[in-house]
C-alpha cells in the first residue's frame, strides 16, 4: 500500500518520467530503510529494557553513567550502542570446518525471516507497508521461515553443540507453530478476514470489542498463541536450542561479532512481531480502549506500540523469573496441552459464534 | 514398530563448559537426546597438595586447605585443625571453639547459597541466583571484618585463631541472620517450588540410600536419599554437641527420595538449621578469652597417626596426618566429600537427557578444588 502511494508520488511529480521502474524501486526501497531503522531503534530500546528490566527483577542497577564522563550515559542509556560497537569491532571468525557459504548465509536469512514479517503490521489505519489480504497468514509463514536458518547456523557450524541447537530448534518451531497457528484460526473465525487491517476494524469500538474478550475461547486462545509464540522466539522458559548451561551457545556457539549481532537483533525483531501479531489478532491492535477518543492516526501509533511492548515487557519478565524446560517436556506441552486446548477452542468458537453470534 | 535408534556420537562436556562447575570432562556417547555412558575425566585443577604438604610445616599447610574447596575455605580449615589438635593433645579454650562453629555455619550458608543459586543456572533460572549471590555477599564481608579475606581466610591455627572477632561482628551477624531468615521463604517462592523447576528436578537423577552408603557419598547427597547421617550429630567434634538442630534428610516430597529436587531441598533446609546453630552460639559465646593462649609455640606433634573427620557443606572431610616426629608432615592425605560424589554420577546419570545431566551434576554440588587437590 506505502508502496504504491510512493510510487503514485513520484509518477505524479515526475510526470515525464511517469512509470518507470526506477521509482518502482525507489517506491520499494523507501519504506524497507524505515523499517530498517525502526527495528534499529527498537533493538536499542528493547536491549536496554532487557538490561534494566532484568537488573531491577535480580536486584541490582543495571548499567548506570559512572562519574563525570558518564560512560554509558546517563542512567546507562549508551549502553546498546557501545554493545552494538562492541560486536562490530569484534573479530569475525569462521572456523576452519565450517561450511562456509551456509556459515554465512545463515544470520542473513533469519534477519530476513524477522524483518519481512514486519511488512504487514499495521500501526494505523494507514500506516501500514503492505495491507496483503493473507496479512496474518503472511506473518505466520515468513515467522517459520527462522528454523531454516537455525538448523543451517546449526550444522554449517560443525560443532557438536550447534548441531544439538539446530536439532532442537527444529523439533520446537515446527511444532510450535500449530498451535500457534490453531489459535490464530479462532482470529480469524471471529473476523472472518485474513486481512491484518480487516481484523483490527472488526474489533472496533473500545476494549470489550477486543478479540481476547468476546468470548473465554479466545481468551484461552490469546495465551496459547502468546506461550507458543514465546516458544518460536527461543525465549526462555523455551529457550533450549540456545540454552547456555546446556549447550554452550546451541546453534550460535560458533558466531562472533556482527553474526552473532544478527542473531541477536532477529531474536528480538522475532519478538516485536509475534506480539504485535498478539496485539493486533486479540487485543484490537492501533484502536483505543475507549470508543470514540484517542483515536487519532498518532494514538493508534502509541496504542499499537504499548500493547506490542506490554507484551514484549512480558516475555522478558518471564526470561528472567522462569527455568527453562527440557526438550521432551517442551514437546509435551506442546502437543499433550496446547494442541488439543487449542482445537478444542476452535470447536467453541464455532459453537459460540452459532449461539450468541 | 520399535525405537529408533541412530548412530552413538561422543561428545565432550567440558573442560571448558558453563556448568561443570570448574575444570571437570564428561565424556558421554549419546544416542541423540539420551546419554548412554558418561565418564568424568579430572585432574585439570590438579595442584599436588598432598604432596606439597609433605613439604612444609604444620602450620603452611591450613592455606593449601583453603584451596582445596574454595567454597567453603572455613569449613576446610576446621577439619584439619580439629585433626591437628587431636594429634598434639590441645584443648582450646570455649570462646575459640565458639568462633569456630560460627564461622563454620556462617561458610556453610555461604557455601549452599552458591551450590543452590548456580542449580538455578543449570536448569536455567537466571535470577535466583543473583539473588543467593546478593546474601552470600553478606557472610563474605562478615568474613572480610574477621580476618580479612573474602574467599581464602586462613583463619583457624592449630590451637587457635589468626584474629579474634572484630569489634561490631555481633551485630553484624545478628542483623544477618534477621534479614537472612525471611529470604528463605522468598527462595522457596522463586525456585523450590516453581512448577517448571519441579518438573526438571523431581524424579530425575534419583540415589538410592544403598548405591549412596557403597560409594561412600556423604554430606547432603547422602541426606537427601533418606539416611540420617551427619558428623555434627553422630560423631560430634568441637562443640556440635551442646547445640539443638535437626538434621535434615530428603523425603521425596514432589517426587521420589534421593531425587535432585531432594538433594536440592535439603541444602535449603540445613541453611534454616546453621541458622539454628548460629543464634545458639551467638548468645552463649563466653565473652572473654585469648584465642592465642593455646597455640604452640612449636608444631611438632609426636610420632603416629591420625584419621579425622568433619562434616563440611558438601559432606565428610576426612583428613589422615601421619606424624613422624619432626615438623614437617609425613603424609597429608585428604578425603574429599565431592570426589565420593563425583565417583556416584556415572552410575545415576546413565540414560538421562542432556539436560538432566547437567541438572544431576549440579545437585552433587561438586567443586573441582577440592576433587582434584
Amino acid at each position: 500500500m506505502t508502496v504504491d502511494w510512493i510510487f503514485e508520488w513520484l509518477n505524479g511529480l515526475f510526470t515525464t518520467l511517469s512509470g518507470n521502474p526506477f521509482f518502482l524501486i525507489i517506491a520499494i526501497l523507501v519504506p524497507c530503510l524505515a523499517l530498517f531503522g525502526f527495528i534499529t531503534v527498537y533493538a536499542f530500546v528493547v536491549i536496554y529494557m532487557e538490561l534494566k528490566v532484568s537488573s531491577f527483577i535480580q536486584d541490582k542497577v543495571g548499567p548506570m553513567g559512572q562519574g563525570v564522563g558518564l560512560h554509558a550515559g546517563k542512567w546507562g542509556v549508551l549502553q546498546p550502542i557501545a554493545d552494538a560497537l562492541k560486536l562490530l569491532t569484534k573479530e569475525d571468525i569462521i572456523p576452519e570446518s565450517a561450511d562456509k557459504p551456509l556459515f554465512i548465509m545463515a544470520p542473513f536469512m533469519i534477519f530476513i525471516g524477522a524483518f519481512i514479517g514486519f511488512i504487514a503490521l499495521p500501526f494505523g489505519e494507514y500506516i501500514i507497508i503492505t495491507d496483503l489480504n493473507i496479512g496474518i497468514f503472511y506473518i505466520l509463514a515468513v515467522g517459520s521461515f527462522s528454523v531454516i536458518a537455525l538448523i543451517l547456523a546449526g550444522w554449517a557450524s560443525n560443532n557438536k553443540w550447534s548441531l544439538y541447537g539446530g536439532m532442537r530448534s527444529a523439533a520446537q518451531i515446527v511444532s510450535y507453530e500449530i498451535p500457534a497457528g490453531l489459535s490464530i484460526v479462532v482470529v480469524i473465525m471471529l473476523s472472518s478476514t485474513l486481512s491484518m487491517q480487516g481484523i483490527v476494524k472488526y474489533q472496533e469500538g473500545g476494549i470489550f470489542n477486543w478479540i481476547i474478550f468476546t468470548n473465554p475461547f479466545a481468551f484461552v486462545a490469546f495465551f496459547i498463541y502468546f506461550i507458543s509464540a514465546m516458544a518460536e522466539t527461543n525465549r526462555t522458559p523455551f529457550d533450549i536450542p540456545e540454552a547456555e548451561s546446556e549447550l554452550v551457545g546451541g546453534f550460535h556457539t560458533e558466531y562472533s561479532g556482527m553474526r552473532f549481532a544478527f542473531f541477536f537483533l532477529s531474536e528480538y525483531a522475532n519478538m516485536f512481531v509475534v506480539s504485535g501479531v498478539a496485539a493486533t489478532g486479540f487485543l484490537g491492535g492501533w484502536q483505543s480502549p475507549i470508543p470514540g477518543y484517542f483515536n487519532t492516526p498518532l494514538w493508534g501509533i502509541f496504542w499499537m506500540l504499548s500493547k506490542t511492548m506490554f507484551l514484549v515487557f512480558m516475555m522478558i519478565w518471564m526470561r528472567w523469573t522462569f527455568p527453562r524446560l527440557r526438550v521432551d517436556q517442551l514437546m509435551n506441552v506442546c502437543w499433550k496441552v496446547l494442541l488439543p486446548i487449542s482445537l478444542v477452542n476452535i470447536f467453541g468458537v464455532g459453537i459460540w459464534t452459532l449461539v450468541f453470534g | 514398530m520399535g525405537i529408533v535408534h541412530g548412530q552413538e556420537m561422543v561428545l565432550n562436556i567440558g573442560p571448558q563448559h558453563p556448568s561443570t562447575h570448574g575444570v571437570l570432562r564428561l565424556q558421554v556417547r549419546t544416542d541423540g537426546e539420551i546419554i548412554s555412558e558418561i565418564k568424568p575425566f579430572i585432574g585439570y585443577l590438579h595442584r599436588c597438595f598432598e604432596k606439597h604438604s609433605e613439604n612444609v610445616t604444620y602450620e603452611q599447610v591450613i592455606p593449601f586447605t583453603d584451596r582445596c574447596d574454595y567454597l567453603a575455605s572455613m569449613a576446610n580449615n576446621f577439619g584439619y585443625v580439629v585433626a591437628m589438635e587431636e594429634l598434639m593433645d590441645i584443648k582450646v579454650p570455649e570462646r575459640v571453639e565458639f568462633i569456630r562453629v560460627i564461622m563454620g555455619e556462617l561458610q556453610r550458608i555461604a557455601s549452599h547459597l552458591l551450590a543452590l543459586g548456580v542449580y538455578g543456572l543449570d536448569v536455567g533460572a537466571f535470577t535466583p541466583f543473583l539473588h543467593m549471590f546478593r546474601d552470600r555477599e553478606r557472610i563474605l564481608d562478615i568474613f572480610e571484618m574477621t580476618c580479612g579475606a573474602r574467599l581464602l581466610y586462613n583463619y583457624m591455627w592449630v590451637g587457635g585463631l589468626s584474629h579474634d572477632l572484630p569489634v561490631g561482628f555481633m551485630d553484624v551477624t545478628y542483623n544477618f541472620l534477621d534479614y537472612f531468615e525471611p529470604k528463605i521463604g522468598e527462595f522457596n517462592d522463586l525456585l523450590s517450588h516453581n512448577k517448571i523447576f519441579v518438573e526438571r528436578t523431581a524424579d530425575v537423577g534419583v540415589l538410592p540410600p544403598d548405591v549412596a552408603i557403597s560409594y561412600g557419598v556423604s554430606g547432603p547427597n547422602l541426606r537427601a536419599s533418606g539416611v540420617k547421617w551427619d558428623i555434627r550429630k553422630d560423631e560430634p567434634y568441637s562443640i556440635y554437641d551442646r547445640f539443638d538442630f535437626d538434621v535434615p534428610i530428603g523425603e521425596g516430597i514432589k517426587g521420589s527420595v534421593g531425587d535432585c529436587w531432594d538433594r536440592y531441598y535439603v541444602r535449603m533446609l540445613e541453611m534454616m538449621e546453621s541458622v539454628k546453630i548460629l543464634r545458639q552460639a551467638l548468645s552463649q559465646i563466653p565473652k572473654d578469652g585469648d584465642v592465642h593462649q593455646t597455640i604452640p609455640k612449636k608444631i611438632r606433634p609426636p610420632k603416629g597417626s591420625i584419621y579425622k573427620r568433619t562434616e563440611t557443606p558438601r559432606g565428610d572431610l576426612g583428613y589422615y596426618i601421619v606424624s613422624d616426629g619432626s615438623p614437617v608432615p609425613y603424609r597429608v592425605k585428604m578425603r574429599s566429600p565431592a570426589f565420593t560424589a563425583l565417583s556416584v554420577l556415572g552410575e545415576i546419570a546413565n540414560g538421562w537427557m542432556m539436560s538432566d545431566v547437567i541438572a544431576i551434576l549440579g545437585s552433587l554440588d561438586i567443586v573441582l578444588g577440592e576433587i582434584d587437590r
